[in-house]
C-alpha cells in the first residue's frame, strides 16, 4: 500500500517536472519545399529559423520535402517527436498540416500561403509581395529601353497574378507604353527551365526582367545577356551584381521569433497574417546606383507611402485586358479581391494558362 | 546460385559500413546516426506502417518491372506509367465526384491499371512494329505524362473552389481505399501489391508464358529457334509492368494522397528499378527489397528531425545499394586476374 502510495508520489513528482520543464523543451519544427541552399524561398523561411534559434528556443527542420503523401508523415514525425510549434512553409502542405493538426490539439501549426484553417491549433500567414512588385514596377517602367518587361511566372494562382498585376500597373504609371511578356514555367525550382524562360523573353525584346520562381538563374541569364532584373525572395545582388536593380526580400525572421515566443508563453492565437512592407515581412534590397539618385529617391518615397498605406498598389481605375474596369476610380481593391485574383490587368500581353 | 541471392544482403551490409563511414567523416556518432537510420523509424506501430505503405507502391512497380527485365525489355519509364494510371484512375474518381456505390472504387482501381496498360503499350508497340529502342522512348513518356497531369490540374480538372492552384478536388470517400486501423494510413492498396507478388510468381514459375519470358531473357536466339513469338510476349510484358506502375499509382490518389496533384509521385518509378534489381527480380525478393528501400526513405527524415543531417543522404545510401550489388555481382561472376605486362609483351 505504501509501495504504491510513494510510486505514485515519485511519478507525480516527475510528471511535475516535466510540466515545469516544458519550457525549456519547447521546440520549434520547420518544413521545407525546398533544399536549403536554393538562395530563393527556401533559404529565407531557413534565414526566419535562424532567427528562432538566436532567440535562444530549440529548433529543427526538414529540408526538401515532396508535397505530396511524404508531408504529412514529416509533420506528423515532427508533433510526435516534442515540437510545440510547427511551420510548414509551402502551399501543397496545406491539407497535411490540418490533417495533422486535428490529431495533435495540443501543437500549433502555421502554414505558408495556405487559406485552411480548420481546427483552432491551424493559423496561416503570408506575405503582400505584390507591394514589392509595385516598386519594381515603378523602376523596370522608367528603366526600360524597349517598353518590354518579362516576366517568368510559376502556377497561375491569385499570388503570382497579383504580383504581374501590381508590377504593370505600377509601370503604366511611369511609361504608359509598356507591354508585359510572360513565360509560364510550372516550376517554383528549376534553374534549367527558368534560365530558358529569361533567354526566351530577352530574345522577344525584353530588356528587363523578373520572376516569381526561386532559383538565381533568371539574374544570372540578365547578367550575361546585359540586360536588367531584380532577385527574387532574397538579397540575389551577389549572383548578378550588375543587373540586379533590387530585390523582394522575403523577412520571415521578425513574424518566426514573435510567434515562437508567443506559442512558448501559451499566448499563441489563431490568425490568419498578411503581412508587407509596412510591418517588414517584405523587404526590399540595396538599389542599383545605375537607377540613378532621382529614381532611387522617387522609389524610396513610395516604398515609404506604400508602408504607410499612403498609396495601395491596386488604385483604380483598373481595367482587364477587355477593358472592363475591375476597381473604379478613387477606389481601393480589398484583400477579398486581392486573395483570389484571377484575371490580368490591361497591358499584359497573352492568356492565363486554363 | 546461392550466392546470387546472398550478395543483396552483402550489398546491404556493405552500404550500412559506408554509410557509418560517411556520418563519422561529417562528424556524427555513426552507431547512432545508423540507429536514427534504421530502427527509430520502424520502432512504433505507426512507423511501421508508414515503412508498408512507403514499400507497396514500390514493391507494386517493381513486380511488374520484374517482367519486363526479366526477358530483356529495359522499361524504364514505370514513373510515366505511374503517372498516367493516376491520371485515368484520378478521372474516374472525379466523374463520380460526390457519389456513393461500392463500385466506384474498383472502377477507380481498375482504370489506373488501365491507363498504366496503355502508356506502357505505347513504347511496346513501337519496339515490336517499329525497331525503336524501347529505353529511349519509354523514358520520354516520362515527360508527357507529367506534362499531361500538369495541363489537366491546372486547367480542366482544377478544383473550382481552390483559387486556381494547381489541384483537383478531394476524392469522395467512395473512391478512397479503406484504411486498415483507424489513425494509420496504411491501406487496401498492400493486398493489391501481395495479390500481384503472388501472382507473379505462378506467372513466372508455373506457366508457359513464364517460361518464355526466362528464356527470353537468357537467349532471344533460343527464345527464336524454339518458335516462341516474340513480338506477342514483349506486348504483354509491357502491359503487365504498365498495369503494375497504373496500380501504384492510383494507390497512391486514393490512398495517401486523396487528389490529383502535380506531386504524386517522389520518383517511385525509378527507384523502383532498385528494387527490382536488389530483389533479383523475384517476386519474394522483391517484397524484401522494397521494405529495405522504403527504409531509407523514412531514416532519411528521422536522420534529418532528431540529428539534422542532410535529407539527401538517403538517394546517396539508395546509390551506394545499387553501387555495392553491382560491385558484388561483378566480383561474383568474373574472375579478378591481375595480369603483369613482360616487357617483351610490349612491342606487339
Amino acid at each position: 500500500m505504501y509501495k504504491n502510495f510513494f510510486r505514485y508520489l515519485i511519478s507525480a513528482i516527475f510528471l511535475l517536472g516535466f510540466s515545469v520543464n516544458s519550457n525549456a523543451d519547447f521546440k520549434v519544427g520547420f518544413v521545407y519545399v525546398g533544399p536549403t541552399g536554393d538562395h530563393g524561398w527556401t533559404f529565407q523561411h531557413h534565414e526566419g529559423r535562424n532567427a528562432v534559434e538566436a532567440a535562444g528556443i530549440k529548433t529543427t527542420f526538414v529540408e526538401s520535402v515532396p508535397e505530396g503523401a511524404d508531408a504529412e508523415r514529416v509533420i506528423r514525425q515532427l508533433a510526435q517527436s516534442g515540437h510545440d510549434l510547427i511551420f510548414t512553409t509551402s502551399f501543397g502542405y496545406m491539407d497535411p498540416t490540418n490533417k495533422v493538426a486535428k490529431d495533435f490539439p495540443n501543437v500549433k501549426f502555421e502554414h505558408a500561403t495556405g487559406y485552411k484553417r480548420e481546427h483552432s491549433n491551424v493559423s496561416t500567414y503570408s506575405a503582400r509581395f505584390y507591394e514589392g512588385r509595385t516598386l519594381l514596377g515603378h523602376i523596370a517602367g522608367k528603366m526600360t529601353k524597349t517598353n518590354t518587361i518579362g516576366y517568368i511566372a510559376s502556377f497561375p494562382i491569385p499570388e503570382v497574378i497579383r504580383g504581374i498585376n501590381a508590377m504593370t500597373l505600377a509601370a503604366q504609371k511611369v511609361n504608359p507604353n509598356i507591354k508585359t511578356k510572360i513565360v509560364w514555367v510550372f516550376t517554383w525550382y528549376d534553374p534549367g527551365k527558368e534560365a530558358e524562360a529569361a533567354q526566351a523573353l530577352i530574345d522577344q525584346g525584353a530588356d528587363v526582367i523578373m520572376q516569381h520562381t526561386d532559383s538565381t538563374a533568371p539574374v544570372q541569364t540578365a547578367e550575361k545577356a546585359g540586360v536588367w532584373s531584380f532577385g527574387q525572395a532574397s538579397d540575389m545582388q551577389r549572383f548578378a551584381p550588375k543587373s540586379i536593380l533590387t530585390s523582394i526580400i522575403d523577412d520571415w525572421a521578425p513574424y518566426y521569433v514573435e510567434r515562437a515566443i508567443a506559442a512558448r508563453d501559451g499566448t499563441w492565437n489563431q490568425q490568419d497574417t498578411w503581412h508587407g512592407l509596412k510591418e517588414g515581412m517584405v523587404a526590399m534590397g540595396p538599389y542599383n546606383s545605375a537607377m540613378g539618385a532621382d529614381l532611387v529617391k522617387e522609389v524610396e518615397q513610395l516604398q515609404k507611402d506604400l508602408a504607410s498605406g499612403k498609396v495601395h498598389s491596386f488604385t483604380g481605375p483598373i481595367y482587364d485586358q477587355k477593358g472592363n474596369i475591375l476597381v473604379a476610380e478613387g477606389k481601393v481593391a480589398d484583400d477579398g479581391m486581392l486573395a483570389g485574383m484571377s484575371v490580368y490587368v490591361k497591358g499584359v500581353e497573352g492568356d492565363i494558362p486554363k | 546460385m546461392a550466392l546470387y541471392f546472398f550478395t543483396p544482403f552483402i550489398a546491404i551490409i556493405l552500404t550500412i559500413l559506408g554509410g557509418g563511414i560517411i556520418f563519422y567523416i561529417l562528424g556524427f556518432n555513426p552507431i547512432e546516426a545508423l540507429k536514427f537510420y534504421f530502427i527509430t523509424p520502424i520502432s512504433n506501430l505507426y512507423g511501421l506502417s508508414e515503412l508498408l505503405l512507403k514499400a507497396t507502391p514500390l514493391c507494386l512497380i517493381a513486380i511488374g518491372l520484374s517482367f519486363c527485365f526479366k526477358s530483356n525489355n529495359w522499361n524504364i519509364g514505370a514513373e510515366g506509367q505511374l503517372t498516367f494510371g493516376a491520371i485515368v484512375g484520378g478521372g474516374v474518381a472525379l466523374l463520380f465526384y460526390n457519389q456513393e456505390g461500392f463500385y466506384i472504387l474498383p472502377l477507380v482501381i481498375l482504370a489506373g491499371a488501365i491507363g498504366g496498360m496503355i502508356f506502357a503499350l505505347i513504347p511496346a508497340i513501337l519496339k515490336t512494329y517499329f525497331n525503336t529502342n524501347e529505353i529511349l522512348v519509354s523514358l520520354m513518356l516520362v515527360y508527357v505524362s507529367k506534362l499531361i497531369l500538369d495541363y489537366l490540374v491546372v486547367g480542366p480538372w482544377s478544383n473550382p473552389e481552390g483559387f486556381n492552384f494547381p489541384e483537383t478536388r478531394q476524392f469522395s470517400d467512395s473512391s478512397r481505399m479503406p484504411l486498415l486501423f483507424e489513425g494509420l494510413r496504411i491501406h487496401a492498396g498492400i493486398f493489391l501489391a501481395l495479390a500481384a507478388v503472388m501472382l507473379s510468381w505462378f506467372i513466372l514459375y508455373k506457366t508457359y508464358l513464364g517460361f518464355q519470358i526466362k528464356v527470353s531473357g537468357l537467349s532471344l536466339k533460343t527464345a527464336k529457334y524454339a518458335g516462341f513469338k516474340g513480338k506477342t510476349m514483349i506486348l504483354v510484358v509491357f502491359m503487365i509492368s504498365g498495369a503494375c506502375a497504373g496500380l501504384a499509382g492510383v494507390g497512391e490518389i486514393t490512398g495517401p494522397i486523396g487528389q490529383l496533384h502535380r506531386m504524386i509521385s517522389p520518383d517511385y518509378g525509378f527507384t523502383a528499378i532498385i528494387v527490382a534489381f536488389l530483389g533479383r527480380l523475384n517476386p519474394f525478393g522483391i517484397i524484401f527489397a522494397s521494405l529495405v528501400v522504403a527504409l531509407t526513405y523514412l531514416g532519411a527524415e528521422t536522420a534529418q528531425i532528431f540529428l539534422q543531417i542532410p535529407k539527401y543522404t538517403g538517394q546517396v545510401f539508395q546509390g551506394m545499394i545499387l553501387f555495392f550489388l553491382l560491385a558484388s555481382d561483378y566480383l561474383l561472376f568474373f574472375k579478378v586476374k591481375i595480369l603483369s605486362l613482360k616487357k617483351n609483351e610490349l612491342r606487339h
